[in-house]
């Protein structure tokens, strides 16, 4: 029915799609032109563009190189909590980056457990600030990630090659030569891209384990050219360069992503195998250790943070309202972009419209906040409007993540009921009212969910915001630790990670709830 | 009387050519080989296909142009006929208006529709708790209180055993008598045809034609459906 009329018009969507590339590409402008001359590039700028290329590289290939065997053992092995792991899996995705940085250090920090133990043992302590420790982070964060990415690769391949695979007498290392190896060669690449992309751009783990000359990535750089020399040419000229190598970074991303990489992967039955008797060992052992890197930081985190719940320090409540205002605000924002977006975008002709909200992949949230400064900070105080323009941001950087979760489901409901609820004269308001909205609800519940929990956590571009006077929960601990009140973050971290966890299950669960068949 | 007036319908390499007349309160099979364009004319009457050239007239209304809810039409398609959201009576309600507050007399009318198609008492189930034959009866009863003038099927019973797809071509065959509607119905089925049409649209080689009488055409098929017939 192409060129005939549509129960929703696409001009909402196309609305919101010009806002989001309005927003971005004047920003993108503004920081262009108060840009100072390439040549303004110092020997420590320098520096920071390589450390921010191997830090990202270094990152990707570790968090894919350890995924492959975790992958491998959770598509070959059913045990019980199976699933619960795998879920455990998506957890990084909501948990506050400082949240995280908390634990990790408590875990494998300079007086953490693993350095006790090491002690011991008559050993030295791990170093964890600089190089190592954003590479751990960032493993921490991404090793989840690319073994959903790779798990979902392995249950791809059909049930029936390995009954095949074992008809014809293969023992494992054919059956990895003839059907896991041109799978991995096909995803791999895809993992290491989207990591490579997601590190270039990563800014709280730098902040807080990185800095110092040998230490620093663009975006700390722009953070530092913006707080501590209050430079905005220096800060918009660092903010070009990462323009440019997010964007390259993320068109590679786009080129090679593997299908399905942010909908809830992996959750399927293992396969069931005929060549991996031996290997039982192995796979426990892979599993186990993977387990534990993941939960010990989550587990220090509860443990510190109960101990250092009290006494509350002051501001702490101004802070979890600031947060929570920011996050609803930035869902807000999101849904009205998102639905309006996803549902024309799944019209003939109209899938270019997701495109546009891609746009928020090739920019980093602190080079739309350096711009954003450059043209509010002539005309108003910036820091008075640091509710507002963190919770927009916030809101464009989820919507990539949301409109892979929303366009498939939209694309599916025009299917099945555009052409009954044309012949139904179920025009614009009553089809959002009585199709649209009740069949998306999980959708939209979860990707609601997830933006409130990125929002909350956020410690990107509030950081360029706000004054000594307002804080967010995240901008809070940052500020304990960097006092050295290392108890006090501990419980105001885990307040944020509950904060986190609650907002996001809240939407989540509201979604599923009632959820239409 | 609906009238197709030099009717040009074109997708890609696809033409279809249509110059016909059917008389109100007809009951008419659209008959034909798969891919001669049956589906392509009934939507373009629909208003879910662009015509390319001609016109579509209602008793001299022009619909060529018009928005499919805005036509004089009902149709009942392959499959999703139902919200399946929605119970049955906000479904049928939805043929009244495509608001879910429906008036008291509103409401009495959606369950009389019910009763009219054997679904008493039906109305707050939800589409899968229903038999394919009771969903097909409910897509049925929001036909019923549409209350258009023409009545296009395409194939909606095509998933139902031989017996019960019979009763319910008979259905709408009583339905169709009653309120006078003209019926526009595609099948791949001669007894189907002979059991509830008068006419007969044979689509084939690019070409609508127009229509006769079902049990002549039949009983002594020219070639091009003579070789779809088999």
């Amino acid at each position: 029915m192409a060129g005939r009329a549509e129960p929703v018009s696409p001009r909402a969507g196309y609305g919101a799609a010009a806002l989001v590339a309005a927003l971005i590409l004047v920003t993108l402008g503004a920081v262009v032109l108060r840009a100072d001359a390439p040549g303004a590039l110092g020997r420590a700028d320098w520096a920071a563009i390589r450390f921010t290329l191997l830090q990202a590289a270094l990152s990707a290939a570790l968090s894919v190189l350890l995924a492959i065997p975790v992958a491998r053992a959770l598509a070959r092995r059913d045990f019980v909590g199976r699933a619960a792991l795998i879920t455990l899996l998506g957890a990084p995705f909501i948990l506050p980056v400082i949240v995280a940085v908390l634990g990790l250090l408590s875990v494998f920090g300079r007086a953490g457990w693993v350095s006790g133990l090491l002690g011991v043992l008559g050993l030295e302590p791990i170093h964890v600030y600089g190089l190592h420790g954003v590479v751990l982070a960032h493993v921490f964060f991404n090793l989840p990630l690319a073994t959903r990415l790779i798990l979902q690769g392995w249950q791809d391949i059909p049930g029936e090659q390995y009954r095949l695979a074992a008809q014809l007498g293969a023992g494992p290392g054919v059956t990895q030569r003839l059907l896991e190896w041109p799978m991995l060669r096909r995803v791999v690449p895809g993992a290491l891209a989207i990591i490579f992309a997601i590190c270039l751009t990563s800014f709280a783990v730098a902040l807080t384990l990185g800095g110092g000359p040998r230490a620093t990535t663009i975006e700390l750089a722009i953070y530092q050219a913006f707080r501590f020399d209050f430079d905005l040419n220096k800060a918009a000229l660092l903010a070009c360069v990462q323009i440019v190598l997010t964007g390259a970074a993320a068109l590679v991303a786009l080129r090679v992503e593997p299908e399905g990489g942010l909908a809830r992967a992996g959750l399927g039955r293992p396969a069931q195998r005929w060549d991996s008797g031996g290997l039982l060992l192995q796979d426990a052992a892979v599993i186990t250790l993977a387990a534990l890197f993941l939960i010990l930081p989550l587990l220090a985190i509860v443990m510190d943070g109960l101990a250092g719940l009290w006494p509350l320090p002051p501001g702490l409540f101004g802070a979890a309202v600031t947060s929570v205002l920011v996050a609803l605000l930035s869902t807000g924002v999101l849904l009205a972009l998102a639905l309006p977006i996803s549902v024309a975008a799944a019209q003939p002709g109209c899938s270019w419209l997701e495109g546009a909200g891609l746009l928020g992949l090739a920019v980093s949230p602190l080079v739309i906040g350096t711009g954003l400064f450059i043209l509010l900070n002539p005309v108003v105080n910036p820091a008075a409007l640091a509710v507002p323009v963190t919770a927009c941001v916030n809101a464009v950087m989820a919507l990539p993540f949301a409109l892979r979760i929303l366009v498939p489901r939209a694309r599916q409901l025009r299917a099945a009921h555009a052409r009954l609820a044309l012949s139904l004269n179920m025009q614009g308001w009553p089809m959002w009212r009585y199709v649209l909205l009740p069949r998306m609800r999980p959708q939209i519940g979860f990707s609601a969910g997830l933006t409130a929990a990125l929002s909350m956590g956020d410690l990107g571009v509030i950081t360029l915001f706000a004054d000594p006077q307002m804080a967010t929960l995240p901008l809070f601990v940052f500020r304990l630790m960097g006092a050295y009140q290392m108890q006090s973050a501990a419980g105001v971290a885990l307040i944020l990670l509950a904060l986190s966890v609650a907002l996001f299950w809240f939407f989540d669960q509201g979604g599923r709830r009632h959820a239409g068949a | 009387m609906l009238v197709l007036d030099g009717l040009r319908l074109t997708r890609g390499t696809f033409a279809l050519q249509a110059d016909l007349t059917v008389q109100t309160g007809a009951r008419v099979a659209v008959m034909g080989p798969s891919g001669a364009g049956k589906s392509t004319l009934i939507e373009a009457i629909a208003g879910f296909t662009d015509v390319t050239d001609g016109r579509i007239l209602w008793d001299s209304h022009d619909l060529t142009h018009a928005a499919p809810g805005a036509r004089p039409v009902a149709m009942l398609f392959q499959d999703g006929n139902l919200f399946p959201h929605l119970s049955v009576a906000q479904n049928i309600g939805l043929g009244l208006r495509p608001v879910l507050k429906l008036t008291g007399a509103e409401q009495s009318r959606v369950a009389q529709a019910l009763a009219r198609v054997g679904l008493d008492g039906m109305g707050a189930r939800l589409p899968a708790e229903l038999s394919g034959g009771q969903a097909s009866r409910a897509a049925l009863a929001r036909v019923l209180v549409q209350d258009r003038p023409i009545l296009l099927l395409d194939e909606p019973f095509a998933a139902l055993g031989p017996a019960l797809k019979a009763e319910m071509l008979d259905l709408v065959r009583d339905l169709s008598l009653e309120t006078g509607a003209t019926l526009l119905m595609i099948t791949h089925d001669p007894s189907d045809a002979r059991r509830m049409a008068d006419q007969v649209i044979l689509v084939a080689e690019g070409q609508a034609h127009p229509p006769t009488e079902t049990a002549p055409l039949l009983d002594n098929p020219p070639p091009a459906l003579q070789a779809y017939l088999g």
